[in-house]
């Protein structure tokens, strides 16, 4: 496996990536490759820095040293909108949606944001199919319950067409059969783009995952399948230990 | 979006501007010279008024100092009109300063991440220091060309003129006309603006600032565009006014005009246009009407009625009615189109 591995482009790269808070280090000197078309889910305890590790990626946080390099281009302290500008598609831990304004309205913000104005017509009418919103499609967001927000935030990432897309718990606050539909709409993104996904649910991380890198105290612990994590001791120890 | 869904969104824009040309057209037939006059500087504060609605309402920016650029497009035109010997270019110079300050000073403002309560204290700020720069120009020192600044007695603004023939001005129904009409199609124009691509990202932008940067949007961009926008307009109006009154006094910049114009705002509705110019024209013609009394202070009725709306009526008047009328057409409409939920649907006029 880890052959064909190889071959493949790494898109994104960090190397001895540290984000200190005062004294606490909530990410410590981390080096991490994602490759070409990968699907990798960050798992760890609360407190690991899986967290603050996105944030450093997508530049909402600026790293206190080390480098973040995506596609070959440095976006170590980038602006938010200039990571998104490389074709970054980001859905962030709390849902980030126009909460005044109507979904038809913010996936077509999304799709207006990369293509023509015909084009983002066409792209926001399609998500809307795929992510089956057609019932709500005018309704306001801030109206919606919390899984309906979820998946709008989804839509948005997903009309933007993006070659690689990181998801902060996708899953939050859904329900067991919108988990389930979740997780069978990232395993069709990753058909065509690369992504990460940061969450808690272990019931979900088993339904999507191939490689799972698993944080603890700011540093990766260990980078392998789910079935490897799950039976190796050290990992039950810092993290499912508690739960088992 | 395609012209015809422009169109769609637009469609109350037009009704507004179409009952606005027709009380143009008839107004001077009805009205006496003197309220025509009168209502030539209410149209200005209307100008104002929609800039803040614009920049506030849909940017989300609270510019407390919106009068800055409506006092420095009328002390720009003002000085232009007497160096030009007409009043043409004047209004461009107007717009262009105005315009050109905000661009400098957005540009410090958003590229340097300023937060939105230190936003308005600083525009606030920065028309209060006009008012005490320009209060102190009453020497002879004091001129930029033929034009003396003439401190807080300020400037006699020369009055517009036709375009072709510097020599014969307007006269006080021909300016009102003129205010009319650019008060129309500021309007228009921001209607238009808000319903582009560019208007579109500057509310979302105002909904949620981190959502619309991980889209690939560079908020301070936008921001800087919305607010140069404004103060353009803002400078039409600051030149409209000083054409109905005739001069132009520091007073224009001092904390009273400067509440005034939130207080138009919040009454009409952020989030609309049309709302803040009626509310202009609807409290311009109360605190006149106050004017001629002494029972009851001025400044003791503009307040109750701030925390009247504040507290009874915060969305402002014109989301209200709007929302009034949803909820009355809504039984009718949910029969005829069943299933298409289009009740939530938000109009912008």
């Amino acid at each position: 496996m880890s052959s064909k591995r190889e071959r493949r482009e790494v898109i994104v790269e960090t190397r001895n990536l540290s984000m200190h808070f005062g004294g606490v280090r909530a990410v410590d000197q981390v080096d991490f490759n994602l490759y070409d078309k990968e699907l990798r889910c960050l798992i760890g305890p609360n407190g690991a820095g899986k967290s603050t590790f996105f944030k450093c990626l997508t530049g909402q946080l600026t790293p206190s040293a080390g480098d973040v390099v995506i596609r070959g281009q440095d976006t170590t302290g980038a602006e938010p909108h200039e990571v998104a500008g490389l074709g970054v598609g980001i859905k962030t831990q709390v849902p980030n949606v126009f909460d005044g304004l109507s979904v038809d309205e913010n996936i077509w913000l999304s799709a207006r944001r990369w293509h023509g104005a015909k084009r983002a017509r066409a792209l926001t009418g399609e998500t809307i199919e795929r992510l089956k919103l057609g019932d709500i499609r005018r309704e306001l967001v801030g109206r919606l319950a919390h899984g309906q927000r979820q998946w709008v935030e989804l839509g948005m990432v997903v009309s933007a067409e993006p070659w690689l897309i990181l998801l902060d718990e996708p899953a939050a606050g859904m329900t067991h059969e919108e988990t389930a539909r979740t997780a069978d709409l990232i395993k069709e993104i990753n058909t065509d783009a690369a992504l990460i996904v940061v969450e808690h649910d272990m019931q979900f991380i088993r339904m999507i995952s191939q490689q799972v890198t698993l944080f603890h105290e700011g540093r990766i612990l260990m980078e392998d399948t789910m079935e490897a994590i799950s039976s190796d001791k050290r990992a039950r120890e810092v993290y499912l230990g508690h739960r088992a | 979006m395609n012209g015809g869904d422009t169109l769609r969104r637009m469609r109350p824009v037009f009704v507004f501007a179409l009952i606005g040309l027709i009380f143009m057209f008839a107004a001077p037939y009805v009205l006496q010279l003197f309220t025509i006059i009168n209502l030539t500087t209410a149209i200005a504060l209307a100008v104002l008024a929609l800039s803040l609605a614009l920049v506030w309402g849909f940017g989300g920016i609270l510019c407390f100092g919106q009068v800055a650029f409506f006092g420095l497009g009328a002390y720009a035109y003002t000085i232009a009109a007497i160096n030009f010997d007409g009043s043409t270019w004047a209004i461009l110079v107007a717009i262009i300063t105005a315009s050109g300050f905000a661009a400098l000073l957005g540009y410090f403002v958003f590229f340097g991440r300023v937060s939105d309560v230190y936003l308005g204290v600083i525009t606030l700020t920065v028309t209060l220091i006009f008012f005490s720069l320009i209060r102190r120009t009453s020497g002879p020192e004091y001129k930029i060309g033929d034009a003396l600044l003439g401190g807080f007695n300020g400037v006699t603004s020369p009055p517009l003129n036709l375009p072709w023939d510097t020599g014969s001005f307007l006269f006080p129904e021909q300016v009102f006309y003129v205010a009319m009409a650019a008060l129309i199609l500021c309007y228009v124009f921001c209607g238009w603006l808000v319903t582009t691509h560019f208007g579109r990202v500057c509310v979302c932008i105002r909904e949620n600032e981190l959502r619309a940067e991980l889209l690939g949007y560079d908020s301070r961009l936008y921001k800087l565009g919305i607010f140069t926008i404004s103060a353009g307009i803002a400078a039409i109006g600051g030149a409209l006014f000083c054409n109905g009154v005739g001069r132009i006094t520091p007073d224009v910049f001092n904390l009273y005009n400067a509440a005034l114009t939130i207080i138009w705002v919040i009454v009409g509705g952020r989030g609309t246009l049309i709302g803040p110019i009626a509310a202009t024209f609807g409290l311009f013609y109360l605190t006149s009407a106050l004017g001629g009394q002494s029972v009851f202070n001025n400044n003791l009725v503009l307040g109750i009625i701030l925390i009247f709306f504040v507290l009874l009526v915060p969305k402002g008047v014109a989301p209200t009615l709007t929302d009034w009328f949803t909820r009355r057409r809504k039984p009718r409409r949910a029969t005829r189109r069943h299933r298409s939920g289009r009740r939530t649907e938000v109009t912008k006029a």
